[in-house]
């Protein structure tokens, strides 16, 4: 038998699951499980008050501890979270952005503790805050200060902490927000180009060196359902990545030009109509990141099939990892060279995409670079077009899935009798645990010495000291990750981005149903304008610290395109700031989203002080991740209607919404 | 609807409650017919409250992305940070396909959601033509009986100069480095002389520099070729360069804004009352065309009617009203 192209067996890519709930001891015992069951490196999940430098105790952190992530508010919890995990030996993944600097001095200061030299740490911080002002939301500082953050992170491992992949530049966050392959393509590298013209503006590496720094850049990708396509684009990111560090950077060694990077695929096709569907996507779309051996990914972790419903439970995640171990160890893959190479119709592709990224980058060159880009809009903007024409083609059926707008009869599936229990709940006394864990933290440390860390940290802030070293000197001293994000905001204030919604423009209608149903709803609200006196006015919140904007900001579009006045203030806006916005805009009606899974919490407390200001006539929905007996309780707590992943059918929402404005109008 | 004696709630706007001044607002914006003569009314008990009298009106305008709203964020917290409250009228462009719009703007705008001394409420301007939406002037006198001072800030250069002078004391044009396009309207004379101009984003010291020379030297132009300049014609236009990002240049502005609204101390009566002789027309016009203006004998002699009319207690919206109901008589009488 020819063994034509026959090698000798690759090492498998890293396996990991993204995980991490309730509380450090909970998510300890969980990667002990893992690692047993044969994967090869932890990815952290934080909480979102982690995430965003909130303490258990602050007021902004409510119904958010504990719930998508680990909350780790001081190196007694980072102990925790690694306890009987030699750190020497763990590839350690943090999704962490805005408090990179701060969660990887504790990760530094607690590999002390274990007697752990920090030279042979290995991992990755994502620490890409470009991209959540983008997409995502977990950012808190101006650019210009989470610029600085970012270089601090990377020209302080280059040296210290050299095994450590300091940035995961992020196109997977940019498919999220809707970015077609050419955009995430273009976008990443533009990024990618900011944070290393940044590094080298601070002059902190010698010329001779900044190879290392090329070398340490890694990305973080996304893969969809269009495989072929996604196989493409990485053969793409591989060509782009060789061109820039070579012309742009001039770095010789091939090796420290090599584009590295990890993936999680794509989690926003997953549907919440057949669920057990998902387990083929996920599949097909671990195909496109491994099947190239020139183009694979250095580290994969997979979404679980039911992701769309709630919370995956270790069983469910179990499930993914089997899909990396067959495909590695089962399966012949690895035995074999690139199987792509001459291939023309993958070359002419991958071609295609090349070229078509790469008058993207200069565009966003041309407006003085990704991170001008953010701050205009520009780039914003962009990713909500492309998202409002793919939920667009969805909703026309132009873009099939099946199991939503296509092939929708079936059999009952078993895995989801019981819906409630097939997906994990989070301990609601998770929050209150928290807080008198932290209390106690704070009366037990040496205040005097936290004191005394944060005035330093604030005072490195003022110059352009790199913060990593007061950052691992206050983690030793005990302050906590609110602490040491407020002694920044001190300095650097907080930063709100733009939500792009404002300027985009949506295609019209590409089929005469479609137009049809617009104008339908246009005619109908017309007529409730004329009525009532006044356009209906519809307020478009994010309550909690979630950032994942998409569904708002495609909400805010598509009843600013029937006929309604929007108002949508971005993310991360509190109660109090939705009730008082309702209450001076004079709205008509409120729409809350919220995907965190912290909406039993939100929803009502928002209800509440609509009440309290008078306006508990005025009918409020909410839409995100919420399971049917959440949903249940909420319009029991007389919540107007409550819309899931399902609904995807934005018309059909948008006449409800019509329908609400006019009951209400009716009986006033 | 709303209620039918307006005393109390013209003395809770007064008294800047939220609730009330949110239901004015929604009064004024009411299209109906039947809504025009409460709004009247309403207005008519508001215009001569103490701060409505004594307040200050400031128009902020320019052409999009030169980052109004985050000066007018900037702005009112550092009016806040003195003592003085705050109302902000912000209209945004509608969509012209579904006369919808996304009133985005309040998401640059980071505030005490607690705090009673700032209001901020956001127009769409409802496919109106001159940039100021069709309940902006009412709009801004229900807050100017409620708050310090009213920031109005539109979109747009050109034609809504022409609208926002009507209902501002004091107009700010906001541009950024490099705004050629305003030059050139400014020297042409298309463009009326700001009171103030702002050259915002002037984070890089040489680039606002030179924007500020070649503004001068713009005014200087438009001077010489006799562009409209504002009412004040013996106020020289001050220039001033803001951060809004960085928050440089925002006590500068203050003390400039504050030092024109000294300026027009003795003037300020005429001032308004021009504006709302200019509104009253605007509103009947708008209502009856050039066939309503013609049959009651022209711009001119509706002027003259307005200017001798305004002041006690008739307001330009209850003069359109009658000045419609006298118009819809004589159409009475022709057959």
């Amino acid at each position: 038998m020819a063994e034509y192209g026959k090698q000798e067996r690759d090492k498998p890519w890293i396996m990991r699951t993204y995980s991490g709930h309730s509380t450090a001891a909970a998510s300890n015992e969980l990667y002990r499980t893992n690692l047993a069951k044969g994967q090869t490196g932890l990815s952290v999940a934080f909480d979102l008050p982690t995430q965003t430098g909130y303490d258990a105790d602050d007021p902004l952190a409510r119904g958010e501890v504990g719930k998508v992530g680990v909350p780790v508010a001081h190196i007694g919890h980072m102990r925790a979270l690694f306890d009987g995990l030699p750190l020497n030996q763990m590839n350690t993944s943090m999704t962490i952005n805005a408090t990179a600097v701060w969660l990887l001095s504790l990760y530094v200061a607690a590999a002390e503790e274990q007697g752990v030299d920090r030279k042979v740490l290995r991992g990755t911080t994502q620490n890409d805050i470009i991209k959540e002002y983008l997409s995502r939301g977990t950012h808190i500082f101006p650019p210009t200060a989470s610029m600085r953050l970012i270089t601090d992170l990377v020209t302080y491992t280059v040296k210290e902490v050299p095994k450590w992949n300091p940035i995961n530049i992020c196109s997977y966050h940019l498919q999220e927000a809707g970015a077609t392959p050419t955009q995430e393509l273009a976008y990443a590298i533009a990024t990618a180009i900011a944070v290393l013209d940044a590094v080298k503006a601070t002059r902190r590496v010698p010329e001779s060196e900044f190879g290392t720094v090329v070398g340490r850049m890694s990305f973080f990708v996304n893969a969809g359902i269009r495989f072929v396509e996604e196989l493409c684009k990485m053969r793409a990111f591989v060509e782009l990545w060789d061109r820039v560090t070579r012309e742009r950077y001039g770095v010789t060694d091939p090796k420290q030009r090599r584009f590295r990077y990890g993936v999680q695929v794509n989690s926003l096709g997953l549907t919440e109509q057949q669920p057990e569907n998902n387990v083929i996507r996920i599949v097909l779309e671990m195909l496109a990141v491994t099947l190239s051996k020139d183009a694979r990914a250095r580290a994969i972790q997979l979404p679980a099939w039911n992701e769309a419903l709630g919370l995956p439970r270790p069983w469910d995640q179990q499930w993914s990892l089997r899909a990396q171990q067959i495909l590695a160890y089962e399966s012949d893959l690895l035995e074999h060279a690139d199987l792509f190479k001459g291939s023309e119709v993958v070359e002419a592709h991958t071609r295609e995409l090349v070229d078509s990224a790469w008058a993207e980058v200069e565009e966003v060159l041309k407006r003085g670079g990704a991170v001008e880009a953010v701050e205009t809009g520009y780039i914003k903007q962009k990713l909500v077009e492309s998202n409002a024409a793919r939920l667009r083609a969805i909703e026309s059926g132009d873009q099939i899935v099946v199991g939503v707008n296509k092939y929708v009869e079936g059999a009952p599936s078993p895995l989801t009798e019981n819906l409630d229990e097939a997906i994990l709940t989070v301990n609601p006394e998770v929050d209150a645990e928290q807080r008198a864990g932290l209390a106690r933290w704070k009366d037990e440390r040496d205040n005097a010495a936290v004191k005394k860390a944060l005035a330093e940290l604030k005072r490195a802030a003022n110059t352009d000291e790199n913060l990593m070293i007061a950052s691992i000197a206050a983690a030793h001293a005990g302050v906590t990750t609110g602490e040491w994000a407020n002694a920044l905001r001190e300095v650097w204030g907080e930063y709100r981005a733009p939500t792009g919604v404002a300027g985009a423009t949506v295609k019209a209608a590409t089929s005469e149903a479609a137009a049809e149903t617009i104008n339908t709803l246009r005619n109908r609200l017309h007529d409730l304008e004329a009525r009532m006196g006044r356009r209906p006015k519809l307020l478009v919140g994010k309550p909690g610290l979630d950032g994942h904007s998409n569904g708002a900001e495609q909400i805010a579009i598509k009843a600013r395109d029937v006929g309604f006045d929007v108002v949508y203030e971005g993310i991360r806006v509190s109660p109090e700031q939705i009730v008082a916005s309702a209450l001076e805009e004079g709205v008509h009606l409120i729409g809350l989203s919220i995907l965190s899974g912290s909406h039993l919490a939100l929803v009502p407390e928002v209800a509440e002080r609509l009440r309290s200001a008078g306006l508990g006539d005025v009918p409020v929905v909410v839409g995100g991740i919420i399971p049917e007996a959440d949903a249940e309780r909420l319009r029991s707590q007389g919540i107007a209607a409550v819309y899931t992943p399902k609904d995807f059918e934005l018309d059909n929402i948008m006449s409800d919404l019509i329908d609400l404005v006019d009951r209400q109008h009716a009986a006033e | 609807m709303p209620p039918n004696d307006l005393s109390d709630d013209a003395q809770q706007v007064m008294s800047a409650d939220k609730a009330a001044v949110s239901r004015a607002l929604n009064l004024v914006e009411d299209r109906r017919p039947e809504a025009h003569a409460h709004v009247a009314a309403l207005l008519g008990k508001l215009k001569d409250a103490p701060k409505a009298v004594g307040g200050h009106r400031v128009g902020l305008t320019g052409p999009p992305g030169v980052g109004k709203s985050t000066l007018t964020s900037a702005l009112a917290r550092a009016l806040r940070q003195r003592g003085r409250t705050v109302g902000v009228v912000a209209v945004d462009p509608s969509s012209v396909r579904s006369g919808g719009s996304l009133l985005g703007d309040r998401a640059r705008r980071s505030f005490d959601p607690t705090d009673a001394g700032l209001f901020v409420r956001s127009l769409a301007t409802a496919g109106e033509v001159g940039g100021l939406a069709y309940a902006a002037n009412s709009a801004v006198r229900v807050l100017a009986a409620a708050y310090d001072m009213v920031v109005v800030e539109t979109t747009g250069v050109g034609q809504s100069e022409i609208d926002i002078v009507h209902v501002a004391d004091t107009v700010v044009l906001v541009i950024q480095p490099g705004s050629g396009d305003v030059l050139q309207f400014l020297k042409a004379g298309i463009m009326e002389i700001p009171d103030i101009l702002v050259v915002n984003k002037a984070d890089h010291e040489e680039l606002a520099r030179r924007a500020a020379a070649d503004l001068r030297g713009a005014l200087r132009t438009a001077q010489a070729v006799g562009a409209a300049g504002g009412p004040d014609i013996a106020w020289e236009t001050p220039i001033v360069a803001t951060s809004a990002t960085k928050g440089t240049g925002i006590e500068e502005l203050i003390e400039t804004i504050d030092s024109h609204r000294r300026y027009v101390q003795t003037t300020l009566a005429a001032r308004r009352r021009q504006g709302e002789v200019q509104w009253a027309l605007d509103l009947f016009s708008r209502r009856h065309g050039e066939h309503g203006v013609s049959t009651l004998g022209g711009v001119a002699e509706l002027q003259a009617r307005a200017e001798r009319a305004l002041g006690g207690d008739e307001t330009p919206l209850s003069l359109c009203e009658h000045l419609s109901r006298e118009y819809v008589a004589t159409l009475g009488q022709t057959p």
